[in-house]
Formats: C-alpha cells, structure tokens, sequence
C-alpha cells in the first residue's frame, strides 16, 4: 500500500434523487472493476443493512475500494462511497461528502431534476466537489435523455453535454463513467509527511475489534501504533490496525497517508469517543487546527422511546448509544413517563429518521418499542421573559406564564404533476400552509411552494401526500423561522387520569377534530376491563371529547369438570399474560399498540 | 386420616351431545365390560392409600354412567369398598341421563351404597333438547325423576343449561320452574359454553363478532356476540342467546330458585338448605381427591395430575393461587383463617393489595372473615380471578427493573 501515487486516487460519492439509480450504479462499477464477480454480485451491494435492501433505500454511508485499469493502461484506486437520498438524511449525505473529491450526480432520463438532486448538489457544491452528471435509465421507454440533459445545465448550471448515457441496471455505457472518473474527478491532494489530519466520516461497533472508525486522511501518514488523538473528544488511544475497505469486508494494510480513504482500529471501546465529523491527529505531532467537520444538523422532530418491557431500559440505552455512534444527528436524553416508565426523549432528523431509528432499534437490538407522539421544538415565551425550548409537552409551563408560544415553519417545495396541483393544494391548506408561489418547470410538471408548520408534516404528510397524487408529488422542505401560533396541549385522560405519553401540543383550530380521532381510536384499542373506561380529550380543564369504552359485560366460565383445574389455571394464566403486554395507567391496562395506534390517524 | 374424594369416570354415552367436550363416546357392550374391569383393578392397586385415607365422598362421572349394567355398578363399588375406607355417611353420587335407568339398575345403586342421583335434564323444552342433540323429552326425564323418587333417592341433582340456541329468557324461566316444582335437592345451572371441537363450535365460530382484544380473550372463552347471531336464523340454525340475555339468565337463575327455597352456593349451583353437593364444594376447597378412569384428574399431597400425564407439584405460591381462584367460586368467598392455617402467613400480606383493589371496583367485598366476589364480580369472574395468579410478578414492567 506504501507509495501509492495520489494522482492515481479518486474519492468520489454519487449523489441522485431517490430512486433515481444510486445503488444501482454502484453495484455495477464494483461487478465492472471486478471486485466481484457477478455471481457473488447482490443487489444494492454497498446496502448491507437489512432494512435498506428492504426499503430500497440507502441509509447509512458505505464506503468501498476498488482498483480501476483506465484506458491510458494505468491502475486508478477509487474509493467509492455510497450515500443516502432521502432529505432526512442529509446529515449523512453531508459526512460522505466531506470524504470525497467528487461527485458523481445521477439523474434520471425519464423524470429530470427533481427537489432532492438540487439539495444534494447544492451540497456537493458547498464542500468544493467537482460534479460529474450521468444520465441513467435510458433503456426505459419513457427516457428523454436530451431533456434530462438541458434540464441539469439550465437548473443547475453545470455542463451535461457529454454526459454519459446509462442504464445502471443493463450496464449499458458504465465504462464511460469509469473513464469519466479518472478523468474528471481531481485527485486529492495533501502531504504524507506533514502532522496527522484525518476526518471521521463514519464509524461503527464491532464486538472483537471494538469501535473502527472510517476516515479520510487529509495530511499526514497514520499506521500500527501511531498514538493517536480526537481533537473534539480530547480521547486518545494507539491504533490497532488500518485498511481499506473491501466489499463488505476489511481489508487490512500498512499505513493510510493523504488522500487515502480507510479504517482505523484503535484500543477504543466508549462509542462515545469517536464522534462522526471529529479529526484525527497525531498526539505526539498534532495538527495546529481541527477540520471543520460538516454542517451540524440537529434534530427537528423529538418523540419519547420506551422499551416495553421495563427491564430493557438499559438495553435501550446500550442501543442508542451504539446508534448515536455514527450517527451524530440522533440525539437522546433519558424521560420518565407516569405511563411508560423509564425512557428516553429522542431527537431525529424527520419522521422517515424516527422510523429508521425505531426499526433498527427493533430489528437490530431486538427491542420491543413504544414510541409516543413526535413533536418539534416550541418556543414558549414566558411571561417573566424566560423562554423555554420544548421538546416534552409534559414540561408545558402553566398557561397562566405562557405569554405566548411560537413554532417552526419549513418551506416547503413540492413537484406535482399539473393534474395533481388542486388535490395537493387542498392538502397543504388543511395542514395550515401558506402559498408562496407556483413554478411550471415545464407544461406537465410544477413547483409549488408552501409555508408549512413543521408539526403538520411529522405526521403522516408525505403518505398524504403520495396518496392525494399517485405517488408523483416529491417533496422536500428546508427549515425557516419560527412564528407565533396558537398552540395549545392538548391532554387524553383515561379513567379520569391523565396519560402524559398521550399529551401533546397542537394548534387550537385543530385540536378538536384530533382529539375527538384520538378518543375514538383508543376506545377501539383499549379492550373492554371490568369497569367502565371513560376517555376524555382536554385542553387545560375543558373537556373537548368524550368516548366510553364499557364494562366487559361477562367473562366467566361456568364449568370446571371432574376437578380439572390445570385447565382452568392455563385459561387464567393466558388471561394474565395478556395484561401483561399492557401498560398499567391507574386501574387502566392500555396495550401497548394503543401508544402507537393514535400517531396514524387517517386523514379520510 | 386425611379425607379423600374418590371420582370415577365412565367415558361412555349413547350418543354424544352437540356441544360436549368431554372425554366420552358411544361403546360397544365388551368395550364397557373391558373398561369396568380395567377400572376395578386400577381401583385394587390403591390399596396402601386406605392406611393414610378415609372417603368422604364418591362421584361416579360421565359420560353417562348409568349406560353401564347395574351388575358393573356394583362390581366398581365392591372394588372401592375393598380397597377404601369408606365413611358411613360418604356421599355417592351417580350421573344418570333419562332413558338409560331402569327400576332394576336404580334398585342396584340403592344396594350399592348410592345416595345421590344427578340426572341431566339441561332443558325442560324438547324443542331445546333436540337442537342440543339430547336423547331424551322432557317426559322421559319426568318418568325417571319419579322413578327415582318411588326407589326413594332422598338426594337428587337436576341439571340445566342456559344460554343453549334459540333459548330466550322467558324459556328459561320456564325450565327453571319446571324443575323447581319438582323440589330436586340440588340444581346445577351451567350456561352454555361452545367448546372448540364440538359440532356446535363448528356450527357458531364463522357467526360470531365477537373476536374482542387478546386481553380479554380467553382460552374457550365464549364465542358470543353482543347483539346474539342473528344472522343464522335466516340458516336456519338457532341463534345463540348474546351475551346480555344470556346474562340476564344467569341473574334470573338465583332469583327464580330463591322463591323455591334454593340458594346459590356457588357459581353454578343451587341446592335446598343442607343438600349443598359434598364432592363439588370440595374440589373448590382444595380436598384431596383420586381420580380414576379415562379422563379423571386427581389432587393429591401437593402433586396434581390428569390419567395419563406426569404429576405436578404445586408450589406453596400456586396452592395461594388455587386457594384463591376456586374458593372464589364459593359464593361464601375463601377463608382468611383457612388461608391463615394453611400457608402460615395472612390473606392480607400475600392478596392485599389485589383484594383492596377488587373491592374498590366493586368486584369483591370483605366482610371480615371472608372475601367473596359481589354480583357483579361473578358476571366476570375470570378477569377477577386472575388477579391472584402470583407466577408473572417478577418480570411485571411496573416492578422490574427500571431503577437503572
């Protein structure tokens, strides 16, 4: 590995709007360059969490190496790393880019520019890549690669014109792109012999090796033994071993020195050391100044995670830490609910975030969740001056020291065929949107733009969305500022007792209609019990719904034959084990399922 | 000596019922005499328990177990009086169906030590005993009745069933007089449960809405709906009462037989002042019994057991449970001092809370000595009664371990 030629090495990531073929391409330069051949080939090669094979969708960075012989007869190493499309995760797609020299934008033939390639390219352009298009899918019969084209010079502004035309999924045309890479993508830059600089873009816990870090080196050599320091941390550790990254194995070797992209392994074993954005030196020759690290993004939507089963509290923790560990933008700090026990308040990037977060949760650490309603941060204004930034609406001040409350706005800007724009405006109107604008990008297609508040789109906006339009309307959304607005917390007793996983705040003009939704759904979850269940909808002392769930009218079994008693004990001891899945609240047992079950309210 | 129970099951009937779920089948004459054989040896290699045992009672179950010969009555008897002592004043009781007794078998049982007749009536409509695939009219069942009084059985139980298709509560009532007015000793009033792999579960289970929330669905749990099966008559097939009339039922049940000088002693049963059944109330008091036979199951020591299955021993918190669980079934409730005596430690340390909280909803009351289920604590017994099952405590979220 020593004395690679850094005009030998590329560092570049593709960026696209979702679906448009990201993971595609990259399974097909991996099988191209020969990593792998085509019978070890898996579709979505660089996904490798179960959850984004099934989603179809690229969640966390991924990083390869292959070696590429160009048609000028040199070998090129180029470091491919993959990143996610969905606006939640820009943060993500923010570290991938921070590692790399350039970007390779897919578009799609068939549908053009769409919210997410501007976003991401506006990205790019933000970290100094060089942006090199590529137009995919032009096997489809619905392709117009000559629109594709003059859309990414006239809304982007950059050149298109021998952009290569592919299809990702036939392989058609994808040794043009290899060329294009040598060719288009700069090499990296920095010296191998100044102090350590190296910028974490990505980590993740291995139980041998402990926590491997994957950086990009920027100055410097880094190999065994090298003691080393995480300027942010302050934590310092000797590295254990070093690589580069195989497909979906690592690959050890001598040293990582400028321009290279690899791991790290070092005696670190606190998750919490190695923070995704920090830079690595040298302790015994540090670098005067850390990187500047990527944009920070902090979280927007916050909802409380609560294991089911009590016991698991620290379980939950352990996974949330390991989570948090590459992924920076989640945040956690640890609730107690009179419900729900012992939990965590969790902040995440969107909704789709929240849902990732929650599978994984589920799925990878095999915990039982209960999620409580998400929310965003208001900012309470108090009437002594103080203002206070909420995330719980359990800690809502009184109302008699809330001079007034404000909450956060997004603009929004939604693609839609013109077919759709009545249902869609419809849509926004019911979600207290305001109407900035409308754009035809060409005959068929605009762009509309809405002021939204962000507490009406953390719901269930986007499957509204996708439903009112036949699944074309794309949607993205930047953060604006906040502005005064009638909130209210809206409280759900049950029994006569408020269940403070239920609470939370909305707009007083729709806080009827929700709460009257709420009561009527949980009165379906909630089983029948041995007395009667009021549910009651209420903002301060005003009672705004009311449902009953009755009396279970009878449950009694007569006979109990000839002293069988086994069988009676096994039917009790069913009966029991049921309750146990549920959350006691007072006398109440509520499921589980309850919690959940009124964070999707149907619209229609 | 400790008092043992001794319960005989006869795994044989004519013709089986709708909606029985019992161990029982129609036989052939040779299978029976097998079977009774079987039974008398079985009985024989009980031998050393007579050192440590005395019956109190004797219950000869079914089945229909008068469908034996009065000589195969006797010889299980001869077997039981050989091997066991049984008390002078035992209580023996037969289950018998209409149709299958004659003056010579009654006369048998007499000679047998038999002191107690059950007979199966479960309706006294036979538009009602037909759909319930009964063998036997209301008639047949007056002939027998009388016929076990002229032989001068002094102590017969009637049963009836509630709640059976096409059953409203009128009719009920009607049955109920009906057999009240004959003055039996004992009434034995069971609703209808529609058991899984009976023709009637089969008949009733695509019918019925009631599908509710696993937590209050329980094992066999009824398959009825509020409002009743409607829809069915338009089959043809009777409707099962819902789950208000049949409610209603019960609660006519205790008030009908109490103007007849019956109280309810228990969940299901009724009986004139001194006739309350021994054998019953003992399986509701923890007596240890014997089962033999095909389907029986025993209590022994602290080991229960089914024919044919490994024993389990109970634990002293399974033994609080059962204590509990069946005692409630007694409408006088479960002793505290009993509980006291028996577990060395109080109701109160072990149940408090539970009983503080069943009683504050109404379910239960206190009266000091006693706790027993109120009214409305009956009509859902199961979900009060598994309240005392101790065995889930130590992973229950609200006590684990959430203090980290």
């Amino acid at each position: 590995m020593a004395g690679i030629d850094q005009s030998k090495i590329r560092n570049f990531c593709i960026i696209a709007h979702i679906d448009h073929g990201k993971s595609t391409l990259a399974d097909r330069i991996i099988e191209m360059t020969g990593l792998l051949t085509s019978r070890e080939m898996q579709s979505q090669v660089l996904d490798n969490m179960e959850l984004e094979r099934e989603r179809g969708i690229t969640i966390k960075a991924q990083a390869v190496r292959i070696v590429y012989r160009a048609k000028d007869g040199e070998e090129y190493i180029f470091n491919l790393i993959d990143t996610p499309g969905h606006v939640d995760f820009n943060y993500e797609v923010s570290r991938s880019l921070a590692a790399c020299d350039g970007a390779i934008l897919v578009v799609d033939a068939a549908q053009g520019v769409e919210a997410q390639t501007l976003a991401n390219v506006y990205l790019a352009l933000d970290h100094d890549l060089d942006v090199m298009p590529v137009i995919n899918k032009i096997d489809l019969p619905s392709a117009e690669p000559e629109r594709a084209i003059e859309e990414i010079e006239d809304v982007i502004g950059i050149e298109a014109m021998d952009a290569p035309q592919i299809s990702a999924k036939t392989g058609l045309n994808v040794e043009n792109v290899l060329e294009q890479i040598v060719e288009k993508i700069p090499s990296p830059t920095g010296d191998p012999g100044a102090p350590l600089k190296a910028l974490i873009f990505d980590s993740l816990y291995d139980s041998y090796k402990g926590v491997i870090v994957f950086c990009r080196i920027k100055e410097g050599t880094v190999k065994k033994g090298t003691p080393i320091l995480m300027m942010a941390t302050g934590a310092k550790a000797e590295v254990v071993e070093v690589g580069y990254f195989g497909a979906g194995q690592f690959i050890p070797c001598e040293e990582l020195s400028a321009g290279m992209v690899g791991y790290i392994t070092a005696s670190l074993k606190n998750v919490k050391d190695t923070r995704v954005g920090d830079t690595i030196t040298d302790a015994s020759d540090p670098c005067a100044e850390p990187l500047p690290g990527y944009k920070k993004v902090n979280p927007m939507v916050y909802c409380g995670m609560y294991p089911a089963d009590g016991a698991k509290y620290p379980d939950l923790r352990d996974a949330l830490e390991k989570l948090q560990l590459n992924d920076a933008s989640l945040q956690f700090e640890p609730e107690t609910s009179i419900a729900l026990g012992f939990g965590y308040r969790c902040g995440f990037l969107g909704l789709l975030h929240l849902e990732i977060i929650q599978e994984r949760l589920e799925r990878e650490y095999n915990l039982d969740l209960v999620t409580t309603a998400p929310g965003v941060i208001y900012k309470v204004h108090k009437t002594n001056g103080e203002v206070i930034e909420l995330t719980n609406p359990s800690n809502l001040p009184d109302p008699s020291e809330i001079e007034y409350m404000e909450e956060p706005m997004v603009k929004a800007e939604i693609m839609v065929t013109s077919e759709f724009i009545g249902s869609i405006m419809d849509l926004c109107q019911e979600r207290r949107g305001v109407y900035d604008g409308m754009e035809y990008i060409e005959e068929t297609r605009a762009v509309l733009r809405y002021h939204l508040p962000l507490n009406e789109i953390i719901y269930d906006f986007f499957d509204a969305l996708k439903s009112r339009s036949r699944g074309y309307a794309s949607f993205d959304y930047e953060m604006d500022e906040y502005v005064q607005s009638n909130l209210v917390k809206l409280d759900i007793l049950i029994n006569k007792e408020e269940v403070d996983a239920l609470s939370f705040i909305i707009h007083a003009d729709t806080a009827y209609e929700r709460g009257r939704k709420m009561c009527e759904k949980l009165k379906e979850e909630i089983p029948r019990q041995l007395f009667e269940i009021p549910i009651q909808a209420a903002i301060g002392s005003k009672i705004i719904a009311r449902e009953t769930v009755k009396a279970m009218r009878k449950d009694v079994l007569a006979k109990c034959y000839g002293g069988d008693i086994s069988r009676k004990r096994k039917l009790l001891e069913k009966q029991k084990e049921g309750k146990k899945r549920m959350r006691q609240v007072g006398n109440v047992e509520i499921p589980q399922r309850a919690f959940m079950s009124v964070l999707k309210l149907d619209d229609k | 000596m400790n008092l043992l129970e001794l319960y005989i099951h006869i795994p044989f009937c004519v013709k089986k019922c709708l909606y029985c779920d019992f161990l029982s089948a129609p036989s052939k004459e040779e299978e029976r005499q097998e079977y009774v054989e079987g039974l008398c040896r079985q009985i024989r290699t009980y031998g050393a328990l007579a050192e440590v045992y005395h019956i109190v009672s004797i219950f000869i179950g079914g089945g229909t177990p008068s469908i034996l010969t009065a000589d195969q009555i006797i010889l299980i008897l001869e077997a039981v009086y050989d091997t066991f002592a049984v008390d002078a004043e035992a209580e023996i009781t037969i289950e018998m169906n209409p149709g299958t007794v004659t003056k010579e078998k009654l006369k048998a049982y007499k000679e047998a030590g038999i002191n107690r007749l059950s007979i199966g009536l479960q309706s006294a409509k036979d538009e009602e005993l037909k759909r319930l695939g009964r063998i036997h009219t209301f008639e047949e069942f007056l002939a027998t009745y009388r016929l076990a009084r002229e032989m001068g059985f002094d102590n017969i139980n009637v049963d009836l069933m509630s709640a059976i298709p096409g059953q409203t509560v009128r009719g009920w009532e009607e049955t109920l007089r009906k057999a009240a007015e004959l003055r039996p000793e004992h009434i034995s009033a069971y609703s209808l449960i529609i058991e899984e792999g009976t023709p009637f579960y089969e008949m009733y289970k695509d019918r019925c809405t009631d599908e509710g929330h696993e937590g209050n669905r329980s094992a066999g749990k009824e398959l009825r709906s509020e409002e009743g099966t409607g829809e069915l008559r338009r089959e043809g097939i009777a409707e099962l009462p819902g789950e208000d009339e049949e409610r209603r039922m019960y609660w006519r049940t205790k008030d009908i037989l109490k103007e007849y000088g019956y109280h309810r002693y228990e969940i299901s049963n009724y009986a004139l002042p001194g006739y309350e059944c021994r054998h019953n109330l003992g399986y509701w008091n923890r007596t240890e019994y014997l089962g033999i036979g095909a389907g029986a199951a025993s209590l022994m020591g602290h080991r229960r057991w089914n024919c044919g299955e490994e024993p389990v021993t109970l634990s002293r918190k399974e033994e609080m449970e059962e204590c509990m669980f069946l005692g409630l079934r007694k409408t006088e409730g479960v002793s505290k001092e009993r509980f006291a005596a028996e577990f060395g430690c109080s109701m109160e340390s072990v149940y408090g809370e539970v009983i503080k909280k069943m009683c504050g909803i109404g379910l239960m009351e206190d009266t000091g000595r006693f706790v027993r289920l109120t009214e409305r604590g009956i009509d859902v017994s199961n979900g009060v009664m598994c309240e005392f099952l101790l065995i889930h405590m130590e992973s229950d979220p609200q006590s684990g371990s959430t203090t980290s």
